[in-house]
């Protein structure tokens, strides 16, 4: 093998499994055991096998027996100590025997692919359909009883796993760039095999040995338990604890000492296991998943909570100052730095930026859907017609949900429940906030439907998710925000998983209910195409701050800010074919690591220095227009570099 | 429904044939003269020369096949030379109690499990969770066995309250309730391991399915915290973690030779053990058989569950 490079930014993976405390307890458990195990011959002990039937017996912490003596007399300690290697010995040996042949398996098939690896997969998968014990005492009652036929099957029986797993792993190395370029260089499979493929697959193997051989170890105890192993005088772990059954009455240690003496092996091997998984495997980490609870977690400073003013009281929603921020590891990160928006009544405000933008985390932060952990509000404050939210109790916020503040989401698949029928998910949706019967919940579910126009609504009531359409889901979702009424509708990017004629239908249909309803709209979007056929005004957003809002025509028409400016340009037009789509330069900036001044000046043409000082404020640039540039566009004027 | 059913049924079929497969040539690789082992040493050699025209052992290795399958196929697993009973005979009297002990512990698994890792995730990082947690891990190392004898010095011999072994009390008795007594113990040792693997996957299950957006949508429609998660969450959970259940009833079936042995319990697998050592191997051969069907079918429920919950998967 080649020298490795080490690299200094990781720590190496034995650090990480110490920090892992019950990882570390394991292993030194394990030590302690392997040691012992070891040394044992080496130590002043009496003769496991020397019987002395006038010291039957005998308790333990007895004068020269420490943990006392059997139902012949033998020194209990040191047989304990002969035991665990013998079970050790057993244990990893048909670990090693399991995981070569189980490993040799996996590799052929998951390389061969086709019909030898279906041919070899479908044995595998007989050998699974056993219940895993019995096959190894089918094994045993063939080959007869007795310690190494015992190893043998259960090796033998292990062997699927192994196959299995690293089957799998193969299979997705095999078609892999850097294996084609081994082929392409000449070298037989045989060696592409074992020079390329299998130090890849090594710590599958690794892991699956890992969490496989503490199970292996209790297996084996097992089948000398049932006196199918171990023949006297060879005694393991396992017929230890079988032979002392037959005195638990009168003298109960003799079998509890070789089974506490079995569960601290295999228990210390299991928490070694798990965490040699945890650092060569950190997806499935057990302790990676945190359950995001139910609303968003609050921390903001009372004193960034802006007093309300008399535009507050004219808008149906208002966000002053919103501050939603993202623990990343030990750092905090602010996803939405201050946020100002005003939704009137029945207005519908466009929220425009790119992915990463803090779009979605303002309008999930309304009414605490932004998932925490990680997320928390830090500051600002969010008016529901007067009434601040982020001071609401979770009861207050529950109502609101659903409500009179109701969510249409992006991709309406995975937003609706899989396992439900669309009826009942609407049904749920009514009764969560009308004291309506079942039967009276369900005619309003259908006229709901009927609502959003999708034919046989009746039957469509018994309909899953995964039976309709993409288009007939996302009404089935407008039809759910509409439930109850909603004064507020907050639709994160509604249209985007949709196709572009079911796009426009949708849109259509939007803007027809909140004519008819009298609903105000949050849209949210990256499309500017979208915001000018339904928004009446549109606030532009860019790494986490409003960059420019006014009416959305008199933006479309004349952008302030040359961000908002570039992103117009970037909708193709139809009949225009001729005109050039600008990308926008380089990549929006990631908000933990935010330039001082205008997040946008490294991508704007106009930057000047003075635009990378100090904060820049969002000024009036226009009657109800407003921008946060030094530098704003004037009306028909491009984004080019300022002369 | 009922097609899905049907479609699973035929599916069986070659797992079937597999299993029977594999337990021929399990029985091939016996060493030495095949009659001799199955009828033991001091057979004459009359018996031994009937029994392996019998078997057909003087034809070619796939003739066997078929013929000894044929025999299956007509309930011949023949005679147990130590018994001196047909083996079917004894195998079904014997499954029954198996069945008993074994859907018991399955069952108590089931619901211990699920509710441990519901409850686990939801306290996520709370004491309950971690009280969970601690006795999952004590859970999956201790030796079944162990457990059971653990079982019997604290229950029976320290505290009197159930009895030690046997499924009936000797005399009298014979009634539900007696079963009951006899029956707790070894079904709690038997489903101890399974509760622990059940409530482990639930756990993650659960806290998978809490990130899913359809749960955030329920959220959205302004639905109780708690109608979220046992509703929404668990029904997921539960659709997620069947199969696993499946897997364990295998588990719990082959797990059922150690805890009948320690309890004396009269089923399949204190017999497979028994007819291990006088070296029964017909008997064996049809325990084995008739537990991995078992097994199977098992499996075959738990999809067909899981297809009720999820309509997903009635295709």
């Amino acid at each position: 093998m080649t020298g490795q490079r080490k690299d200094n930014r990781r720590p190496s993976a034995f650090a990480l499994l110490l920090n892992n405390r019950m990882a570390a307890g394991g292993f030194f458990i394990l030590v302690a055991l392997l040691l012992l195990a070891l040394i044992a011959p080496l130590l002043p002990l009496h003769d496991p096998n020397a019987t002395d039937p006038s010291n039957r017996l005998l308790r333990p912490l007895t004068e020269g027996h420490l943990l006392g003596t059997d139902a012949l007399g033998r020194d209990i300690l040191s047989r304990i100590l002969s035991g665990l290697r013998v079970s050790i010995a057993v244990g990893l040996s048909a670990t090693i025997i399991a995981a070569f042949f189980g490993s040799l398996i996996g590799l052929l098939a998951g390389f061969a692919g086709g019909r030898v690896d279906n041919l070899m997969m479908r044995g595998i998968d007989m050998l699974m359909a056993f219940p895993y014990i019995l096959l190894a005492l089918a094994i045993v009652a063939v080959l007869g009883p007795g310690l190494i036929n015992a190893l043998y099957a259960i090796a033998l029986v292990n062997i699927p796993f192994f196959a299995r797993n690293i089957r799998g792993v193969t299979l997705g190395l095999a078609r892999r760039e850097f294996v084609d370029a081994a082929r392409l260089a000449g070298k037989s499979p045989a060696r592409v095999l074992f020079t390329e493929i299998l130090p890849n697959v090594l710590p599958v193997i690794v892991i699956t040995m890992s969490t496989t051989v503490g199970w292996m170890i209790l297996e084996t105890a097992g089948l000398s338990f049932l006196g199918l192993g171990a023949q006297p005088p060879q005694a393991d772990l396992g017929s230890m604890l079988g032979d002392g059954r037959g005195v638990l009455f009168n003298a109960p240690h003799v079998a509890i000492i070789p089974g506490l003496a079995i569960f601290l092996l295999v228990m210390s091997i299991n928490l070694f296991g798990d965490g040699v998984r945890d650092v060569l495997d950190p997806r499935l980490k057990s302790g990676a998943l945190t359950r995001p609870v139910a609303r968003t977690a609050i921390e903001r400073d009372p004193a960034s909570v802006p007093a309300e003013d008399a535009e507050d009281r004219k808008a149906v929603l208002s966000v002053r100052g919103l501050r939603t921020a993202f623990r990343m590891g030990r750092r905090q990160v602010e996803a939405v730095g201050g946020v100002d928006l005003r939704l009137g009544q029945t207005e519908c405000l466009g929220l425009v930026g790119e992915s990463g933008s803090g779009k979605s985390v303002t309008a999930m932060s309304i009414m605490g859907l932004v998932p925490t952990p990680p997320g928390r509000i830090v500051g600002g404050a969010i008016l529901l017609k007067g009434e601040d939210l982020l001071a609401a109790s979770d009861e207050r916020i529950r109502g609101l949900r659903g409500g009179p503040v109701s969510h249409v989401f992006q991709d309406p698949l995975s937003s609706l429940h899989p396992l439900f029928t669309v009826g009942d998910q609407l049904i749920e949706a009514i009764r969560a906030h009308q004291p309506l019967s079942r039967a009276k919940a369900q005619a309003r579910a259908r006229e709901l439907l009927e609502l959003v126009r999708i034919p046989n609504a009746g039957r469509r009531l018994s309909a899953y998710p995964h039976e309709l359409s993409g288009g007939m889901r996302q009404r089935v979702c407008i039809a759910m925000a509409l439930a109850n009424d909603a004064e507020v509708i907050i639709a994160d990017e509604p249209t985007t998983a949709l196709d572009v004629t079911v796009q426009a239908q949708i849109l259509t249909l939007m803007n027809k209910l909140r004519h008819d309803k009298q609903t105000s709209i949050l849209f949210i979007t990256h499309d500017f195409g979208v915001v000018s056929a339904l928004c009446d005004r549109v606030a532009v957003m860019y790494a986490g701050r409003i960059v420019e809002t006014g009416r959305t025509e008199e933006v479309l028409d004349a952008p302030a800010h040359p961000y908002t400016r570039k992103l117009i340009d970037c909708v193709p037009v139809l009949g225009q074919g001729e005109r050039r789509l600008d990308a926008i330069e380089g990549l929006p900036p990631s908000v933990d690591n935010l330039p001082p001044g205008c997040a946008f000046a490294p991508r704007c043409p106009r930057a000047q220095e003075s635009c990378r000082r100090g904060e820049i404020t969002l000024q009036e640039v226009a009657p109800g227009r407003a921008a946060r540039c030094l530098f704003p566009l004037e009306a028909g004027e491009e984004a080019a570099a300022h002369a | 429904m009922g097609g899905y059913i049907l479609k699973r049924l035929i599916a069986l079929v070659p797992v079937l044939l597999g299993l029977t497969l594999i337990v021929f040539l399990i029985m091939a690789m016996i060493p030495g003269d095949p009659a001799t082992a199955i009828l033991g040493s001091y057979a004459t050699p009359e018996n031994v020369e009937r029994l392996n025209r019998q078997l057909g052992l003087d034809r070619s290795l796939p003739e066997q096949y078929l013929v000894w399958l044929g025999n299956l196929l007509q309930g011949e697993f023949g005679r147990s030379y130590s018994l001196n009973r047909p083996v079917i005979d004894e195998v079904l009297e014997r499954f029954s109690a198996t069945l008993i002990l074994a859907g018991t512990a399955l069952l108590l698994c089931s619901v211990f499990g699920l509710l441990a890792g519901i409850v686990s995730a939801v306290r996520q990082f709370g004491w309950t969770d971690r009280i969970v947690t601690f006795f999952v891990l004590i859970g999956i190392s201790t030796p079944s066995f162990f457990l059971g004898l653990l079982l019997i010095l604290v229950f029976a011999v320290n505290l009197k309250l159930l009895p030690a072994s046997g499924m009936y009390a000797i005399y009298g008795g014979g009634d539900l309730p007696d079963l009951l007594r006899h029956l707790l113990l070894p079904a709690v040792t038997l489903a101890a391991v399974a509760t622990g693997v059940i409530s482990r996957l639930t756990r993650t299950a659960m806290l998978e399915v809490l990130r899913q957006d359809f749960i955030r949508t329920a959220r959205a429609k302004g639905l109780s915290e708690r109608r979220v998660v046992y509703r929404h969450a668990a029904k997921s959970a539960l659709v997620a973690v069947i199969p696993v259940i499946g897997i364990q009833a295998g588990f719990v079936l082959g797990g059922a030779v150690y805890i009948e042995t320690v309890f004396q319990w009269p089923g399949i697998g204190a017999m497979l053990v028994k007819a291990i050592s006088t070296r029964d191997l017909l008997l064996v051969q049809g325990g084995v058989l008739v537990v991995a069907a078992s097994y199977v079918l098992f499996n075959l429920a738990a999809d067909v569950v899981q297809s009720t919950l999820d309509p997903r998967l009635r295709r």
